[in-house]
């Protein structure tokens, strides 16, 4: 069973329907407890960090224990910038911290470049990872976000937009995220999404 | 690079897509499950289902379309028409949609936009402007550009933006299903006035139209309906030719 964790920052519709479209037995956890039975749990997300604060302490030790008891954790969008320390968007209230840094604001680069960051850009790989196989370099994906996470050595991806490169997708032991949409990314999102279920 | 999006919008009117000249005179153009379908095959980026006479028949975008759409593809999906409150967004949205458009509702009351930003995030909320050229200046119209308000097409996009929209939805009266071009200098205008992205719509009959508004235009995302539904271009044809002129696109 894969746990799709509702902390009410958006709509999981999308993300649900990939997954049930790739074969996943997707279940929404009403209370921490639920988390013990799930292989995989997912993280989504959108909208402003603050909204993170709804994943209670009792969550964060529920998560941290299902992943120690071996199940994986995939973070989208919102959901990969809590796997970090934190975000600039909302001070002093922490992340999950499994990734080092602070997830900044996109730089607007003078008044030329839009933020929010929406639509396809390219994935670049620095290096071979589960979460990425048999995706090619450069492939687009969908993202649409204002804030991003900093690179780091567990960056399975990492994307350029303006001045700034980010780390788009992470992958660490049994921790992986995305910035952007694999729900929403055709093909390449799908297989990216089928990639984490296969290793579950 | 972040590429320039090409936006396929379906026209729906009684579950089937149609498309008009400057909104008036619909004619039938098919199944909006079996274009989205067609159009994610040929590369399309996202899809916006546009029940053009729900705002005049007062009547929501139906929920049944955009489940036959959201099936057929995991592509950004937006659904414009009759949003007229949170509940209809939420409709909309539990129905599939990953963002809304509003229009006529948002030029009401502007707190909509960000009731629904703060409910959803902005990315979820676009703002959809029909303006025509009078003079100098870009008017705004409402009620599927039946109506004209006293706004400022450059002024309600800059307000629109402050309330939280995630995009800019242009469409310009003047050139909708002429096939004549998108009117450049309306998108620009806009484009410069907000941080946020620009989609440019009305009046695509040529790929190099498409090629204008991205550049003299500077358009985030061009929207397109009649060019794509009857067959007579293909969406993976018209990529190539951007590609070829140095415009990033997903190809």
């Amino acid at each position: 069973m894969i746990a799709l964790i509702d902390y009410g920052a958006g709509n999981l519709t999308s993300v649900r329907k990939a997954l049930t479209h790739l074969g996943a037995e997707i279940a929404t956890p009403h209370t921490p407890y639920d988390l013990e039975l799930a292989r995989g749990i997912i993280v989504p997300g959108v909208g402003h960090f603050d909204a993170t604060r709804a994943i209670t302490d009792e969550w964060r030790a529920g998560i941290r224990a299902a992943v120690a008891r071996g199940a994986a954790l995939f973070g989208i969008c919102l959901g990969m910038q809590w796997l970090f320390d934190g975000s600039t968007e909302a001070p002093g209230l922490p992340g999950l911290a499994a990734f080092a840094g602070l997830c900044t604001r996109l730089p607007s680069d003078g008044t030329l470049l839009k933020i929010p960051h929406v639509g396809w850009n390219n994935l670049t790989q620095p290096q071979p990872t589960r979460l990425m196989a048999g995706i090619e370099q450069d492939a687009q994906v969908y993202f649409t976000h204002s804030y991003a996470a900093p690179l780091t050595s567990a960056a399975a991806a990492t994307t350029t937009y303006g001045a700034a490169t980010f780390t788009s997708a992470v992958e660490h032991g049994r921790i992986a995220g995305a910035q952007f949409h694999p729900e929403k990314s055709g093909d390449v999102g799908l297989r990216i999404l089928k990639n984490w279920l296969d290793s579950l | 690079m972040l590429s320039k999006r090409i936006i396929a919008c379906l026209d729906v009117r009684d579950g089937k897509v149609v498309k008009g000249v400057n909104f008036e005179g619909l004619r039938e153009a098919g199944d909006p499950g079996e274009l989205a379908a067609r159009y994610n095959h040929e590369g399309i980026d996202e899809i916006v289902i546009l029940d053009v006479t729900a705002t005049m028949e007062a009547r929501q975008a139906r929920a049944q379309t955009i489940r036959a759409v959201a099936r057929e593809i995991f592509l950004p999906l937006c659904v414009g028409g009759g949003i007229r409150s949170e509940d209809d967004a939420a409709a909309a949205i539990d129905a599939g949609a990953d963002k809304v458009s509003l229009n006529t509702a948002a030029l009401r009351d502007p707190s909509l936009i960000t009731r629904l930003a703060s409910r959803y995030g902005s990315q979820a909320v676009i703002v959809a402007i029909d303006a025509k050229r009078q003079n100098a200046r870009f008017e705004v119209y409402a009620r599927s550009g039946t109506d004209l308000t006293a706004k400022d097409a450059l002024d309600w996009a800059r307000e629109a933006a402050d309330c939280g929209a995630g995009e800019i939805l242009l469409t310009s009266i003047d050139r909708d299903g002429t096939r004549a071009g998108f009117d450049c200098a309306l998108t620009a205008a806009v484009s410069d006035a907000v941080p946020i992205p620009v989609i440019a719509s009305g009046g695509a009959g040529a790929f190099e139209h498409f090629a204008e508004v991205f550049t003299a235009g500077a358009a985030d995302a061009a929207l397109a309906a009649s060019i794509f539904h009857f067959n007579e271009k293909s969406v993976s044809e018209l990529k190539r030719f951007l590609a070829a002129r140095a415009i990033p696109v997903r190809l």
